[in-house]
Formats: structure tokens, sequence, C-alpha cells
């Protein structure tokens, strides 16, 4: 199958035609409602929250998180973020619930800190990975994204995205930029090895352990059925240890980071920061 | 856009990331529209909390309505009083801006609304 991601940057592919088609298509709307439903599942939401959804699109997924009944803990409302006019255009003539915003995730994500009590995409930060000019590196884009919806998530929060990586290597860029934003995250997949897999990208802020489960995707899949664990973390925590000097430039940029993350004010880094001052006499 | 995400959303050119006056947004010459939302107290107990409220005095008292208490309620104080649960829903929930924009105090970058979606798109240099 093509993928959409290789041919057009999103705000021009999903142009008009091509948002009715993808909103009508009845095989697409069960594909994404399933998502949606795990990706709610993983939440595990209690009470009637803040969702912000990432890519919304025509509002498939919003839909549902707006028709969750409360025996189930909802009904949820949600703030959409998209980059297709087109697509929002759709959800407006639908007249779904939430809020709607024409915005770019690899732009950051505009909230203040500790706004939501969770998020969810669903098949939309593949298309970060496409860098549609010289002027942004997709690396660039992947790190502004996840570091705003660190800060924008509340404490204990959790974010599920379900994506279709091109490659391997896209995978592990994705994660590796979500867990350089300080999320602690963990890969779901389901069905694979099969042409239906679908990988969820679980992420988690804020590692509190409740009644023994972890903070971060086991303690998230604790309980559920048919899955299987695989923690190939502490190898990769000990290649990544390292001493920094305290008072350093790499122990304070290490700092200004970690504030940033909790949301705070933090003067922007340049080649000055961390010099010492000239002795005037 | 309803108001409770007005009370979330800051600027989103970088430079303003390290300014406090990037939040709240400020409304101008804005249509609103009431839209009738079936009240969710559940909703309202869990976000209270994490709305800023000197923030949503500004905002509202931009918008022309009346003025708020000056501190917020309590969510005990909430629960016991129904009418102040109502209040609470229609402004944050039911109240919506359709058209108009949100400026920036701090750089005033203006956020286009049209249809009730805000225009966040920027050019790349403020990014």
């Amino acid at each position: 199958m093509s993928r959409p991601e290789d041919t057009l940057p999103p705000d021009l592919h999903y142009n008009d035609t091509e948002a009715r088609k993808y909103t009508t298509s009845s095989r697409i709307q069960n594909i994404q409602a399933s998502m949606t439903h795990r990706a709610l599942e993983l939440l595990s939401l209690p009470s009637p929250s803040l969702i912000l959804d990432i890519g919304c699109g025509s509002g498939l997924s919003g839909e549902i998180l707006s028709s969750i009944p409360p025996s189930d803990g909802g009904p949820h409302i949600w703030v959409g973020m998209d980059i297709s006019a087109s697509m929002l255009d759709i959800a407006l003539q639908r007249d779904v619930e939430g809020d709607l915003m024409l915005a770019d995730i690899g732009q950051g994500v505009p909230f203040r800190a500790g706004s939501f009590d969770a998020a969810v995409s669903i098949s939309a930060i593949q298309w970060l990975c496409n860098a549609e000019s010289t002027e942004v590196s997709s690396s660039g884009r992947l790190t502004r994204f996840f570091n705003g919806l660190y800060v924008s998530l509340k404490r204990g929060g959790r974010a599920v995205c379900q994506f279709y990586p091109k490659n391997d290597q896209q995978r592990t860029m994705i994660s590796g930029a979500a867990i350089k934003a300080g999320f602690g995250a963990g890969i779901l997949e389901d069905d694979p090895g099969t042409k239906n897999a679908k990988l969820y990208l679980v992420l988690t802020v804020g590692g509190a352990a409740v009644d023994g489960a972890t903070g971060d995707i086991t303690g998230v899949v604790k309980g559920m059925d048919d899955v299987d664990v695989l923690d190939a973390r502490r190898k990769h925590r000990e290649k990544g240890r390292r001493e920094v000097k305290k008072g350093s430039k790499a122990w304070i940029l290490g700092k200004k980071e970690q504030m940033e993350r909790k949301g705070k004010v933090v003067k922007n880094s340049s080649k000055y920061t961390g010099r010492k001052r000239k002795i005037t006499f | 856009m309803k108001v409770l995400t007005l009370n979330f959303l800051t600027c989103a050119v970088k430079a303003c990331k390290s300014s406090t006056s990037s939040f709240p947004l400020h409304p101008k010459e804005c249509e609103l529209v009431s839209d009738s939302i079936v009240p969710n107290p559940a909703l309202l107990t869990n976000i209270l909390p994490r709305v800023d409220w000197s923030a949503l005095i500004t905002i509202s008292t931009e918008l022309g309505f009346p003025t708020l208490p000056p501190t917020a309620p309590t969510i005990e104080e909430l629960q016991s009083d129904e009418k102040m649960m109502a209040e609470l829903h229609t402004l944050l929930l039911e109240t919506q801006i359709s058209e108009g924009s949100l400026v920036c105090g701090n750089c005033g970058h203006e956020y286009k609304i049209k249809e009730g979606i805000a225009n966040f798109l920027l050019p790349n240099h403020l990014v």
C-alpha cells in the first residue's frame, strides 16, 4: 500500500476531496473507532476529563470521546488540533462537540503547563517525520511536539499515540524523541507480525507508582490479557549514565531543560550560557 | 472555542515561552455564541483546580461578563452551591467564541478565530 506521507505534506494531502473520502469511508471509520476505543482503554480515565486530540482531523476519534456513557467515566470534553483546514471544515459540518484548532503539532503544543488529563492521537504523529522545507528538520519537529505535549499534560497524565511508522528507524526516532522529552514511553503492538499490526506509543508523565503498579507502560498494561512484556531498558540505562560536574555548562543546560519540562519560565540558552564573567579588575 | 479552552491557551511563539505576559491571550472584537451542553458536575469538579482563576477573571471582564468572585471556589463549595455550578458551566463550557481574534500580551501576535476555529499556524521564523 502506498503511504500518503511520502507524497505530500499533510495540509496539502488532505484537501477537500481527500478529507471527504477519508471521513465517509466506512472502513476507515471502523478502524479509527476501534483504535480510539483501544487508546481509551489504555488511558483508563475514571472520571470525565479534558483530553487533547492530536491530529483530530474530521473528529472521528473525538466523537467517540464525547459519546462515552457516564458508567464508563465519560463523557469527556476534548480539544482537537489539526493542520488540515479541509479536515476541520468537515468536522464543522459534522457538528462535533470538541473545540477545534488549526495548528501544526510540529510547531509545539501551545497550552500552559498541566492543562490536560490525557492526550490521544490516532494515525497522526508519523507525519512529523517528514520535513517539508530546509528550514525545519524532522527531529526538531518531533522534539518541539513532545516537549510541548509533556508540559501540557498534568502530572500522572497519560498520552496514547497510535502511529504508522514507515520503518524501524522512524519508530526508534519517534519513541526516542518522546523519552528525551521526559516521558516514560513504551510501545504496545496489536496483531504483531500481520499486515494489520498497529503500534501504540504509550506515554506517561511522572512515574508515580500506584498500588504496586509502576508508573510506566508496564503499569498501564498490568492486568490486561494477551499482553507480553518485553523490557529492553536496563541495557539502555547503563549506557546513558555519565558523570556531569556540578556547575558545568552541561549541568546548567540539564537543569534548565528539567525546569522547562516542569513548565517554569526559563531564559533562552545561548553560547554564553554557563560562562564565567570576566574579572573587571 | 470555549472559554475553558481559552483559559489554557498560551502564545505559540518561541520568544514568548519565557515571558509571563503571554498568558492569558486577550480576546479582541469577539462574537460570542451560546451552545447548550448537558451539565456535567463531575467534569467541572475535575477541571476546577486546574483553571487559572485570575486569568479567568481577566478573560471574563474582557468579554464583558459580570465580575466573578476574587478567589476560586473550593470543590466542596462548588458541590454545595448549585447556582455557582450552573453559572460556571455556562461561562466555561456553553459560552463559545465564534469570530474574532486572540492577542498575545507579550509579542502582540494576533490569532484569528473563524467559525470557532482558532488559527495557530505560525511562520517558520517565529517557531
